[in-house]
């Protein structure tokens, strides 16, 4: 049971990965991002282009394509997702969703539809013996402090830096915070360009832990959203807390029954919204 | 606004302006249209005896497209709740409509709408937790609701499983009486959807819909009820498309959890919608002709075929944002359904 639950921590600190950058973009801009998913199964895939030709380490890889994930989300948002934002949220979710057919097709066509995934040599097989018979993956555990980093990272950059503050204001009233002097199509794409790096990072990981084919993204996208709002908006460690949570509700299902770990993850998520619709650690400004 | 009205002391308060539905009245022109619109569905129905039976397969198909279509025309585009989670009426649909034909011998045909009205029950609970969340979570949330049914159903083996089953109701009947009578129900929703939309549009509750739309907190100080009004449309809504999933798999005669629940059938309505103009009734009627004729032209091309779609979806969004048919209508001034209401002098 212990390992179950420690195993479901390990699994839950990925999703926590995938959620940032969800919870983020819903955070600053209200854009709820429906290729998402999709976007962290074309950073894996980059990464898996990348090693057939370098023979890097893949988290060297992961690192290099950190710059070019910010600057794709950068463009993405700047020329693509600004124009769709407004107080109807169905133009935004209608083009994230093209954008996410035309991901999933794209990589079908160039990759097929087989499972990859990054050879991490060593770091994949080795584990960390802990107490009585408990083997933890290095990987996964490297997951989870690269996790710990990054929400950290992101919530002190939200509280504590000139960048956060815009965040902040363009996020509570954007005609003010332009009448302040910000610019709001900038600030966007700065959030969109952070969460696109922060889903870069998450896809290689993904691909190195396990495999990934073209038409995983809506599942991921699930798990991210399913984490946010167990968590409840407006905290970066209540996605964290809400991602854990997930990733060990599902261990516990597949312990019982391999069919039944996601299928149970839902229902945890249903009734969470059902009992706590605000979350279960709501944060609001 | 207010400053014209402000400048124009005529327009006061006082004289309240009398409110018209659609086109300034011709009565000819209605007559005739009334007149064309009963003949048309006269030639339709008499189909069976003159036209080719691919023919009846591919008008049950997008009749199916199009009652989808028209359902999440009306919960999005009406209703202001964007759904991406309509495929679990559509399921539903179809389930209820296997089971009642296969476990409790009740005639398939039959079971078409009762597999509807199953789903507008089963939507009322689904309600309370879907209403928790709004805007584009309201969205994804029912997605993991329809991915719920979708591994429920699977673990069903009463049902088939995960690999799903066939219809085996309709054994004993011969092909061309299927075929026709599949035909006839296909037509019967198509005419039943289309009346049902219009008519619920044109009549108070519409009016108040619309308000909605507008102004949720402007609509409710004036006496809606926002919540009731929501919850109908929610429940219309789940009826229509699980009539839509109903009549598909008593056309496919097989079904799967896959196939019943596949996201694919939102991405499509909404690429329907989206194309023909969100928030008209013509929209879906475009949108799902445009839709199937695309399908017989190109989906030989597979990947590329959907990547198409995906790119003109985002393209029609960005740069015709009422759609084909809205930025026709707009152009030209053609209306079909009129239900905008215009203030008279």
């Amino acid at each position: 049971m212990v390992e179950t639950l420690l195993q479901g921590v390990l699994l839950g600190s990925l999703y926590a990965l995938f959620a940032l950058g969800l919870s983020l973009m819903f955070g600053v801009m209200r854009l709820t991002n429906v290729a998402h998913g999709d976007l962290v199964v074309l950073g894996a895939f980059a990464a898996i282009a990348i090693a057939t030709v370098l023979p890097w380490h893949p988290l060297a890889i992961g690192a290099a394509l950190l710059v070019p994930g910010f600057g794709f989300g950068y463009a993405l948002q700047r020329y693509l997702l600004n124009g769709t934002l407004g107080k109807d949220p169905l133009p935004s979710m209608v083009v994230t969703f093209g954008l996410s057919i035309v991901i999933q097709n794209a990589l079908l066509q160039l990759f097929s539809a087989d499972p990859r995934s990054l050879d991490a040599g060593a770091l994949g097989i080795d584990s960390v013996q802990i107490g009585a018979g408990i083997a933890l993956g290095t990987l996964p555990l490297l997951i989870l402090i690269i996790s710990l980093a990054c929400t950290a990272a992101l919530q002190l950059l939200f509280d504590r830096t000139a960048l956060g503050r815009a965040f902040r204001a363009v996020s509570d009233d954007r005609e003010i915070a332009e009448l302040m002097g910000l610019d709001a199509s900038k600030i966007y794409a700065l959030a969109t360009a952070i969460a696109c790096a922060l889903i870069t990072l998450a896809g290689v990981l993904q691909g190195m832990r396990t495999t990934v084919s073209p038409s995983d993204g809506p599942l991921l996208l699930l798990f991210a959203f399913e984490a946010v709002i167990i968590g409840g908006m407006g905290s970066f460690w209540g996605t964290f807390v809400g991602a854990l949570i997930l990733g060990v509700v599902q261990q516990i299902g597949f312990h019982f029954d391999p069919g039944w770990g996601i299928w149970f993850g839902h229902l945890v998520f249903l009734a969470v919204l059902v009992v706590r619709p605000r979350g279960l650690f709501p944060r609001t400004h | 606004m207010n400053t014209i009205l402000s400048l124009r002391p005529e327009h006061s308060a006082a004289i309240p302006p009398s409110v018209s539905i659609g086109a300034p009245a011709n009565p000819a022109a209605r007559h005739m249209a009334w007149v064309a619109t009963g003949g048309a569905i006269a030639l339709a129905a008499s189909l069976p005896w003159w036209g080719e039976s691919s023919w009846m397969r591919e008008f049950v198909e997008i009749a199916c497209y199009l009652i989808f279509a028209m359902m999440w025309n009306l919960l999005a585009g009406y209703g202001g709740m964007v759904s991406i989670g309509q495929q679990a009426f559509f399921g539903i649909g179809g389930y209820a409509m296997l089971a009642l034909g296969n476990l409790a011998g009740v005639n398939p045909f039959i079971a078409v709408p009762l597999g509807a009205i199953a789903a507008g029950v089963i939507a009322v609970p689904v309600s309370w937790v879907a209403f928790r969340l709004q805007g584009g979570y309201f969205a994804i949330g029912t997605w993991v609701i329809a991915e719920v049914f979708r591994l429920s159903f699977a673990n069903l083996s009463v049902v088939g499983g995960g690999s799903g089953t066939s219809l085996t109701a309709l054994r004993g009947i011969s092909k061309a009486t299927r075929e026709g009578i599949t035909y006839w129900t296909a037509l019967a929703c198509v005419v039943a959807s289309i009346a049902l939309v219009y008519l619920f549009l044109r009549s108070k509750r519409g009016l108040a819909l619309l308000a909605i739309r507008d102004s949720e907190v402007a609509a409710e100080s004036q006496g809606i009820d926002v919540r009731g009004m929501k919850l109908a449309v929610y429940v219309v809504a789940a009826i229509g498309a699980a009539l839509a999933g109903a009549l598909y798999f008593l056309g496919n005669l097989r079904i799967s959890p896959d196939a019943a629940f596949s996201v694919n059938w939102t991405a499509f309505a909404i690429f329907m919608v989206v194309i023909g103009g969100i928030g008209r009734i013509e929209g879906p009627i475009v949108g799902a002709i445009m839709f199937w004729t695309l399908n017989k032209l190109f989906s030989d091309y597979g990947t590329w075929y959907l990547l198409g779609l995906g790119l003109m979806a985002i393209i029609v969004t960005i740069f015709f944002k009422q759609g084909l048919w809205g930025w026709a209508q707009q152009r030209y001034g053609w209306t079909l359904f009129p239900t905008q209401r215009r203030l008279g002098k």
